[in-house]
């Protein structure tokens, strides 16, 4: 009882998401704080293997909930089944990745349990509250942070009366970590039919179409992300040529997106992805918290800025003061004239030609 | 911002939010499949709010509802869900509720599949196309994080339209002179016959516990100028880094 459950999410049928074992990870070491145990729950179809994915993560116990239909996901058998689990349970925290699935399951379960649900949170930790009106004191509970809306600000979101406290992380923010291979939590077999009714499969999935990725931002170690300074989304072609010649990515802003420049599965930030490349180029970005903390623990950071008051300068390890149409095209020019095409890369050009 | 965290809305100019307007696309289009539908607008909000309402009427929404007490005030996605899920039980009946998947503030993409849960019906978020309704049962294109599927359910039923929806029709002009006056229905807490303790900030299980500006780890930057001999140098340092 009142323990840490962590929402398992699936892909292909029976592979854990990488989001869930940041989840893990993240929700072991406050399992640790709080002293309690670590509880995950995987609802679908064909789960033999899926205690030896999630053990080492440090799970004690392992809800299983493995019956025909509950793969691919719909909303409600998954609902019915954490609600009722949740009830029985009474789980203090509970943790679900911001994805389609999570931010279609989560706040559904959050209504159902009339509980509150802090969404795209970007730091979970356990600390005490004093509610300023009332007066009354709470011990570790979960503070739920993120950043707020207008400005360089973080708020911190508590939900001291309400369990489980529920909160959504996307996917990268927290970081995944083997505790131990041998970890030996114990394994519950539910009887599905004791969660979920017949009414619950009237959403029927007919067709699923998995899209190639377009890039691979996420994973790539040079980033090239733009920002409202840009200027137009051709000028983003700059941007293209030099993240190709530097064999990166291009991201971008909300603003960017929010402009028309550039594609919105480029956001980078806490609404968008998370990346931690080795060179992040910030090409007219201003630095709003929302952004910088989707790529702040990049190892270089070079931010591009006519303005030398911007925000995203006191992170950037260099600053170019300047227009972006300007100073792009010469680090373009330059890295040419300094790096010209490797062998391979010549005959490999003769190739397609 | 208030005092206790919560957004001063007042301070805020009303807009009416993008999804949103998607979502009205797409209510118009099923109007204009089945003949005899009517599509009513509610949104939650100060008395300005009238205006998004009345941007739906522009639209050829046939009526709409303001919901409006300061009860309603400093409310987090539950009580926001709690409120328009009253309101909607308080209307006439329903088929379609239609919503944006998420508002530009705060993005959490919740109040919609928290007021499917209110309701007791099934949802479907993310949706950019539907397809049709047959025998009661309606088809639509929606998005996966790993692509697109195709679901179907029973009515009624919550929709939420992603932001790659079609995009919104613009404003009529017979319909903007015929609906500039008209008054827009304004209902409060009484008026929906709904639980105080559930709405505004009362009925909100989070708090706000601080806001705090970060202080952003503040490295030493160099700071270089846009002269071709400058960049020149930084792309040789960058040849060592990758």
């Amino acid at each position: 009882m009142n323990n840490l459950f962590v929402y398992i999410e699936l892909q292909e049928g029976s592979r854990v998401a990488e989001v869930s074992l940041e989840l893990l990870t993240k929700g072991r070491a406050l399992a640790g704080q709080l002293g309690c145990l670590l509880e995950a729950v995987a609802i679908g179809t064909g789960l033999e293997d899926i205690a030896t994915q999630l053990m080492p993560y440090g799970v004690d116990v392992l809800h299983l909930f493995d019956s025909e239909g509950l793969y691919p996901y719909t909303t409600l058998p998954h609902t019915s089944v954490l609600t009722k689990l949740f009830k029985e349970e009474q789980p203090q925290i509970a943790l679900l990745g911001a994805t389609a699935i999570g931010r279609d399951l989560g706040p559904r379960v959050s209504s159902a349990l009339d509980g509150g649900l802090t969404a795209d949170c970007t730091a979970l930790e356990i600390g005490d509250h004093t509610d300023t009106a009332t007066g009354k004191h709470y011990e570790n509970i979960l503070l739920q942070k993120l950043p707020s809306f207008g400005g360089n600000i973080i708020a911190t979101i508590v939900n001291p009366e309400h369990r489980p406290q529920m909160a959504t992380v996307r996917a990268g923010v927290m970081k995944k970590a083997i505790l131990d291979a041998h970890y030996q939590g114990k394994v519950v077999h539910h009887d599905v039919k004791e969660y979920v009714t017949d009414a619950d499969f009237v959403v029927k999935i007919i067709e699923h179409h998995i899209e190639q990725a377009r890039h691979n931002l996420k994973d790539a170690s040079v980033v090239v992300a733009g920002g409202y300074g840009v200027g137009s989304r051709d000028n983003f072609d700059s941007l293209f040529a030099l993240a190709r010649e530097l064999h990166g990515e291009v991201g971008a802003s909300r603003a960017a997106v929010d402009a028309g420049f550039v594609d919105h599965d480029r956001m980078i930030g806490q609404t968008g992805l998370t990346v931690r490349p080795k060179l992040y180029i910030a090409c007219g970005i201003s630095g709003q918290i929302q952004h910088t903390v989707g790529m702040q623990e990049s190892t270089i950071i070079i931010s591009i800025n006519t303005d030398s008051e911007a925000p995203i300068n006191t992170i950037a390890d260099y600053v170019i003061i300047g227009r972006v149409e300007e100073v792009v095209p010469k680090m373009l020019k330059w890295r040419k004239a300094l790096h010209p095409l490797t062998k391979r890369e010549i005959s490999e050009s003769i190739d397609q030609s | 911002m208030n005092a206790d965290g919560t957004i001063n809305r007042t301070a805020l100019p009303v807009i009416i939010n993008p999804d949103d307007m998607k979502a009205l696309e797409q209510a118009l289009r099923l109007k204009e499949q089945y003949p005899g539908s009517t599509i009513q607008m509610l949104t939650m909000g100060p008395a300005r709010a009238a205006d998004v309402v009345r941007e739906g009427l522009y639209r050829g929404a046939d009526g709409g509802y303001l919901l409006t007490d300061c009860a309603f005030a400093g409310a987090d996605t539950l009580a926001t869900s709690y409120a328009l899920a009253t309101a909607i039980n308080r209307m006439n009946g329903y088929d379609i509720i239609l919503c944006g998947r998420q508002t530009i503030d705060g993005e959490t993409a919740q109040v919609g599949p928290q007021v499917a849960e209110k309701l007791g019906i099934p949802q479907i978020t993310y949706a950019e196309e539907i397809s049709g309704i047959t025998e009661g049962r309606i088809t639509i294109k929606r998005h996966t994080d790993d692509g697109m599927e195709t679901a179907e359910a029973p009515l009624p039923v919550v929709i939420t339209v992603d932001s790659s929806a079609a995009p919104c029709r613009s404003r009529n002009a017979k319909l903007l002179m015929g609906h500039k006056r008209s008054t827009i229905t304004e209902w409060n807490l009484a008026d929906i016959n709904g639980d105080a303790a559930k709405c505004g900030l009362a009925g909100s299980p989070t708090r706000v516990k601080t806001v705090g500006s970060i202080i952003p780890t503040i490295k030493e930057s160099i700071v270089i100028g846009n002269s071709d001999e400058e960049i020149e140098l930084l792309m040789k340092e960058l040849q060592s880094w990758l």
